[in-house]
């Protein structure tokens, strides 16, 4: 027998510096939060047909979750509603006790990922309204992200520049798992707009191409499915690479979300290695993969790389930048990281500071 | 510098098929007339472009011929050149991207005979891994039993981008003939080609498939763990043939991680990741993805906790090192003697038995 | 160890669980299937309140695909990242030798017995046959 809590959050933690938290993600309790922002030819067709994912399911995902929602069980919101819908109820669950000054907002559950690039682009852009509304125009803390119809390039970019300039975004998102890597030629139109507007992407872990989870078919489990992000992470940031967006769009600055970022040493290695003697295969790229990356890669840093020993951890980071790591804690989703738990001792100030805010700040935009 | 110890075991070499015409003594009279008279040519994967620089290094391209078909090349260029007492053939040779359980079945016979009399026969110091018609579980089972007989068969090989992950429990009648045959499954980098090769769709380049290499291992080894094939095989040995190793703590620590909150989805998992890898999981040393710096690589080896994991390789006739640089620079020389010597001869029990 | 006595033992019937602060230390009282616990409510890992995640019993297999299925109710969920601690021991069972909520002996004593505090005040209609539940911190 199992009861529900809704307790009142506890500020057992309460963190005097202001932080950034790069990764929240806000909730609709029901599609019908949407409807103000959509046409009403799609309200009947959501009732009629609902939302199909390039995965089968209707309801749910292909690999359950380990939790409800895969969120929090505190999380549940005392209203009523998932966990992650309840502005109040975040603010007093998280923006408050842990002083977060700066909430960056990555919707998921959004349009992407549907087959229906019509619908898709429907959503995101009421999503993207919808996040003003609801979120950004009540608490100026917290900052958007425009969510795009990524399949479908002339209407993603349509949406990026309808957006230009307006304060209550700070990112364009873009899920991991795509048709194709996402450094394919049909999703530069996506990267053109957000170069054009000056905005960096986003791309979360997630979303649904259609593909197998591996590259040797589906697997069994959801703990492949999550420790599986990080694989695909490392697919398209070798995609985007070596399809040269970064040589096509130098001013473009990216944010890995969600896929840890210990991996990404071995990564720069094996492709400098490989691109010393397969250069001419590429030869537009007119730098070391590693240096594009190096450039242009900006880590969130949920769920954080928890090894045994922190000196491992510190040589990681050394390699990354300290100046590129950004804090998020993924609530209200259950493998939420704890501000102050999750640096271990022996971080100067100066990139404690980084980490949990300048860095943000700064990629951001934000004085 | 560091210098290879003489007597040492390279655990992946690749002979290397001129033509699948070379194949046809080794076929019976119905699979012979099918490849000609349907004009199949040869299986060559898109993995290994023939012509592609990671094929091949430049001073070990024959004139003529695919590079790795001469024994006497590989003799000179291989064996003699870093001492080894013992050279592990592992064919790649693309009999995985066909998808007839027969047609298969005939082309790995083929292959593996022709391992046997063109390499093995030739010369004491080659071993052979068998290759097995992935299409038929069954087929493969009763390809390493009649393999196996041979003592100079030491290995059975897979691909690590398949047609299911390896974990899955279809598998696990290969896993268990292996076990009770003391052999060890050999898990090279390369694609049947059946799904697309990365997790997020088909790429556009060679050099990206090679990258994604990596990759695929990553999720092969978390799909081996999960599912529990080192529960059930504990003597199971596994080696990871071509596949990099400087990624395993990084991949380790998530695994590690997801593992603690999502432990009762697969409750047989019943040690840390990090353990069934000491203990059941090996890697080939080439190619070696690090920058060539001391510092660097003591520090990944102190991460990975152990000293046994790694096996000499040359990964011939690849390109993964200049001259005479198979060893990374500032390895102690007992490192070098486990990486060379005592891992390989641990992982390989049929080596044990010949030199014994 | 000082005595706490939290509340008659109808008012937690079994499967329910209290919460409740004790000199500044947050704790919950469990009743499984008749038996009390005491738990610290924060997980050891990253301090999450342990004791508001779900109950579930112990999976353990001995062989991939068979699963046995024991201590049904007894292994709380922590909320946030999902360890397994067993209610009784505190026991978790990832990294078993490396975490362990703190547990706090409960036990049950009659009414007869129960030491003089605040709750005896406001239970003066409670008759001294009733059982109590007590704390022992």
């Amino acid at each position: 027998m199992n009861v529900q809590f809704r307790p009142e959050p506890s500020a057992s933690v309460s963190v005097k510096t202001a932080i950034a938290d790069c990764d929240i993600h806000p909730a609709r309790a029901t599609n019908a939060e949407l409807f103000p922002f959509m046409a009403k030819r799609w309200h009947e067709h959501l009732e009629a047909y609902g939302k199909q994912a390039y995965h089968g399911m209707m309801e749910g995902p292909p690999y359950p979750k380990a939790q409800p929602n895969a969120s929090r069980r505190d999380a549940w919101p005392p209203e009523g509603g998932p966990q992650g819908s309840s502005l109040s109820f975040m603010q007093r669950q998280l923006l408050d006790p842990y002083n977060v000054a700066l909430g960056v907002l990555n919707p998921l559950n959004s349009g992407q990922g549907l087959r229906n690039q019509d619908l898709a682009g429907a959503i995101c852009s009421a999503i993207n309204d919808w996040q003003i509304e609801k979120w950004t125009a009540k608490d100026s803390r917290l900052k958007g992200s425009i969510v795009v119809a990524n399949e479908d390039g002339v209407s993603a970019a349509a949406e990026i520049r309808k957006r230009a300039g307006d304060p209550n975004f700070v990112q364009v998102l873009l899920l991991s798992r795509t048709v194709e890597p996402l450094g394919q030629r049909r999703y530069w139109p996506v990267y053109e707009a957000a170069a054009e507007i000056g905005l960096p992407i986003g791309i979360h872990a997630f979303g649904f191409g259609g593909n197998p989870l591996t590259p040797s078919g589906w697997p069994s489990f959801y703990i492949e499915e999550m420790v599986g992000h990080a694989q695909c992470q490392q697919t398209v940031l070798a995609s985007l690479v070596l399809e040269g967006v970064f040589e096509r769009y130098p001013k473009l600055k990216m944010v890995m979300i969600e896929a840890g970022f210990g991996w990404a040493p071995s990564l720069g290695w094996r492709l400098d290695k490989n691109f010393e003697r397969l250069h001419s295969e590429v030869p537009y790229l007119k730098r070391k993969p590693s240096e594009y990356i190096r450039d242009h890669i900006w880590w969130t840093t949920q769920p954080m790389e928890d090894p045994e020993r922190r000196d491992h951890l510190f040589q990681v980071i050394e390699w990354i930048g300290w100046d590129k790591l950004l804090f998020a804690t993924d609530y209200p989703h259950w493998d939420f990281d704890d501000p102050s738990r999750v640096l271990p001792a022996g971080v100067s100030d100066a990139n404690r500071e980084a980490f949990y805010l300048g860095n943000a700040k700064k990629l951001y935009g934000i004085s | 510098m560091t210098s290879p110890l003489p007597g040492g075991v390279d655990c992946d070499l690749h002979p290397a098929v001129p033509h699948l015409t070379s194949l046809l003594p080794y076929m019976n009279d119905y699979w012979r007339d099918q490849v000609t008279t349907r004009g199949m040519t040869d299986l060559v994967s898109q993995s290994y472009p023939t012509n592609s620089p990671i094929s091949s290094r430049p001073d070990w391209r024959p004139g003529q011929g695919k590079p790795g078909s001469d024994l006497a090349d590989m003799q000179k260029q291989a064996l003699d050149r870093f001492g080894t007492a013992f050279g592990i053939c592992n064919p790649l040779y693309g009999v995985q991207m066909v998808f007839s359980e027969d047609m298969q079945d005939a082309f790995c016979r083929a292959l593996n005979d022709w391992l046997a009399k063109e390499w093995l026969d030739k010369d004491a110091r080659l071993r052979g891994s068998i290759v097995i018609p992935i299409q038929s579980v069954e087929k493969s089972v009763a390809e390493i039993e009649r393999c196996a007989k041979d003592k100079r068969f030491v290995q059975v090989l897979m691909l690590v981008m398949g047609d299911m992950p390896l974990g899955k429990r279809a598998y696990w009648p290969i896993y268990a003939a292996a076990e009770r045959l003391g052999l060890p499954i050999g898990v090279h980098a390369g694609s049947a080609y059946h799904n697309p090769p990365t997790a997020v769709g088909w790429g556009s380049y060679h050099i990206e498939d090679y990258v994604a290499q990596a990759t695929a291992f990553q999720t092969q080894l978390t799909s081996l763990i999960v599912e529990g094939v080192f529960a059930r095989h504990p003597n199971l040995k596994m080696v990871m043939l071509e596949s990099g190793f400087t990624w395993l703590p990084a991949y380790l620590w998530r695994l590690h991680k997801f593992w603690r909150g999502i432990r009762m989805e697969t409750p047989w998992v019943d040690r840390a990741p990090l353990e069934i890898v000491r203990s059941n999981i090996r890697f080939s040393l080439q190619p070696v993805d690090a920058p060539p710096d001391p510092a660097t690589l003591n520090r990944l080896f102190d991460h990975m906790q152990s000293d046994e994991l790694l096996l000499f390789s040359t990964d011939y006739p690849h390109w993964q090192f200049d001259g005479d640089e198979v060893l990374p620079p500032g390895l102690s020389p007992e490192l070098v003697r486990k990486i060379m010597i005592d891992n390989p001869l641990a992982t390989y029990g049929r080596l044990q038995v010949a030199l014994a | 160890m000082v005595r706490h006595v939290i509340a008659p033992v109808e008012e937690l019937p079994p499967g329910s669980r209290k919460f409740l602060t004790i000199d500044e230390r947050p704790i919950a009282i469990f009743n499984i299937k008749g038996e009390f616990f005491g738990l610290l409510n924060r997980c050891p890992h990253q301090g999450a309140a342990l004791c508001e995640g779900p109950l579930i019993g112990l999976a353990q297999s001995s062989d991939p695909g068979e699963i046995e299925y024991t201590k049904l109710g007894e292994i709380i969920r922590c909320p946030w990242h999902g360890w397994e601690f067993d209610i009784r021991t505190g026991q978790s069972y990832c990294d078993p030798k490396r975490f362990r909520a703190r547990a706090y002996p409960v036990n049950v004593e009659s009414g007869s017995s129960v030491v003089k505090g605040p709750y005896v005040a406001e239970t003066l209609a409670v008759s001294v046959e009733s059982d109590y539940v007590v704390v022992d911190l």
